[in-house]
């Protein structure tokens, strides 16, 4: 396998997906959450190395690619101000809106930057009185704690001039509504370990038993998530449905207790429309009233931009893992990493981005069963 | 943005009343929140997303993590990020600020 010889515990990871191999009697499709893995997986050809039996299909969680095309016409509108400083992960920087994105309205002169923290983004606000600083604070569970702190460390600066535009979205809802959506297809999760890292994995315990799926905290690095699929594939034969934490190393069942206090205190749980999917009842987080001198969406009264998707992209049907990146006839043609027509393709943590970086051109092949068992 | 990587502390002091500290990713210094994990201590590895650290792990996974990041090609991506913030001050040295006026 070639992909396999790039990492290290190659011999490893091939005597676990030979287990995966004797384990594996059923057909299994089993969905991946994380954009993360996503990424991994393509990367190292996990998806190869396994029975024809077991399907990984990719899931909603790549923050970028579902961060609403609307949302983000509205963060290149308050970024276009001339007294706007705007401040993004650098994933946002490229990311398509309807007819630009922000490293565009930086070339023609607006005043945004790329931050790694977003604590960044409250010293820029201190360091410029004069000018508003708007931060745009996307992401899953895992990112919220620090935009939080950041909203928090600002009041407590007394600063007025800073503010968030918040689109931030949640694992647990977008996986039930995937569980209940017409055809749905998956039959376990992995969850993500750095979600589960900050919320604990309590949780996912009403979800796996009302909907009979079992759920395996996994991590990012092959071999977590060989070990991952591994264990609900193990679920899977013996008819299980049980919330199992493959990460111990990082995440505990209660999770990180301060960091869940701050965003109950800054956040308040909203309905949130995510990209290609459509709206998905308290899915997300916006900021709590207490904050709303702090609300980007408020302040500078940008809920009137509305957007709509190129019809051409099937990428709600890729998040939700009915159609894989290379099925979709734009795939490659129309739509490449450098010109994408949608969420999937747009940052490298999405489906399609991962299958194109990847070389997945044509659908999957056969693995080599027999040379992986031995 | 999603991939969070693990460092260990090499300092930790108050800064407007947030606890902070130093921290070493691969030889890449950087200035990280540790509100969140109150009993980090000074040598301690800690998962760090976005400059916030969210969980202390042993030395031993830490370097395993590293490895394998690097293996899979996203560490640099990630690195890169740290040394690329266009926010003025905050960057660690030998890093220039932003180039906006
Ligand atoms: S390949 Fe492009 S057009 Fe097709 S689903 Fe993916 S992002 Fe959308």
């Amino acid at each position: 396998m070639k992909y396999l010889e790039e990492f290290r515990d190659g011999q490893a990871a091939r005597r676990m997906a030979a287990e995966i191999h004797a384990v594996t009697r059923g057909e299994w499709a089993i969905m991946e959450v994380c954009g993360g893995q996503t990424h991994s997986i393509l990367r190292n050809g996990i998806d190869q190395m396994l029975p024809a039996g077991v399907e990984l299909i990719h899931g909603p969680g790549c923050p970028v690619c579902v961060t609403p095309l609307e949302v983000i016409d509205r963060a290149l509108a308050i970024a276009s101000l001339p007294d706007v400083i705007f401040c993004s992960f650098g994933d946002m920087m490229r990311v398509p809106g309807s007819t630009s994105d922000l490293f565009q309205v930086k070339s023609r002169g607006g005043d945004v930057r790329m931050v790694y923290s977003p604590l960044d983004a409250v010293t820029l606000a201190r360091k410029h009185p004069a000018r508003r600083v708007v931060f745009f604070a996307i992401g899953f569970e895992t990112t919220a704690p620090a935009n939080a702190m950041a909203v928090l460390q600002a009041q407590r600066l007394g600063l007025r001039n800073f503010f968030m535009l918040v689109s931030h979205v949640l694992a647990p809802p977008a996986m039930e509504a995937i569980l209940q959506s017409p055809g749905n297809r998956v039959r376990a999760f992995l969850a993500a370990g750095h979600v589960c890292s900050v919320m604990g994995y309590h949780e996912y315990l009403p979800l796996a038993s009302r909907y009979g799926v079992p759920m395996v905290v996994t991590g990012f690095e092959p071999l977590d998530i060989l070990e991952g699929i591994r264990r609900a594939v193990l679920q899977l034969e013996a008819g299980r449905a049980e919330v199992e934490n493959a990460y111990p190393r990082v995440v505990t069942e209660a999770g990180n207790l301060p960091a869940q206090e701050v965003l109950r205190r800054v956040f308040t749980v909203c309905d949130r429309t995510w990209r290609g999917i459509g709206t998905i009842a308290r899915s997300g987080w916006r900021l709590a009233d207490a904050f709303a001198d702090f609300d980007a969406e408020q302040v500078f009264e940008v809920r009137d931009i509305h957007a709509t998707e190129s019809p051409l992209c099937q990428s709600g049907l890729v998040l939700q893992g009915k159609l894989k990146p290379n099925q979709c006839a734009a795939f490659g043609h129309e739509c490449t990493p450098r010109k994408p027509l949608g969420a999937t393709m747009v940052s490298s943590e999405g489906a399609c981005a991962a299958y194109y970086n990847s070389g997945r051109f044509q659908p999957r092949a056969q693995p080599a069963v027999g040379q992986l068992a031995r | 943005m999603c991939l969070a990587i693990p460092g260990q502390v090499l300092s930790i002091e108050d800064r407007d009343g947030m606890r902070m500290g130093m921290v070493d990713f691969s030889g890449i210094r950087k200035e990280v929140c540790l509100a969140y994990l109150p009993e980090v201590q000074v040598g301690d590895y800690t998962i760090v997303h976005v400059g916030f650290a969210l969980t202390r792990i042993d030395e031993a996974s830490a370097q395993e993590s590293l490895r394998a990041f690097a293996q899979m090609g996203v560490l640099e991506e990630e690195l890169e990020q740290l040394r690329e913030s266009d926010a003025e001050g905050t960057a660690g040295p030998g890093q220039g600020g932003g180039a906006q006026p």
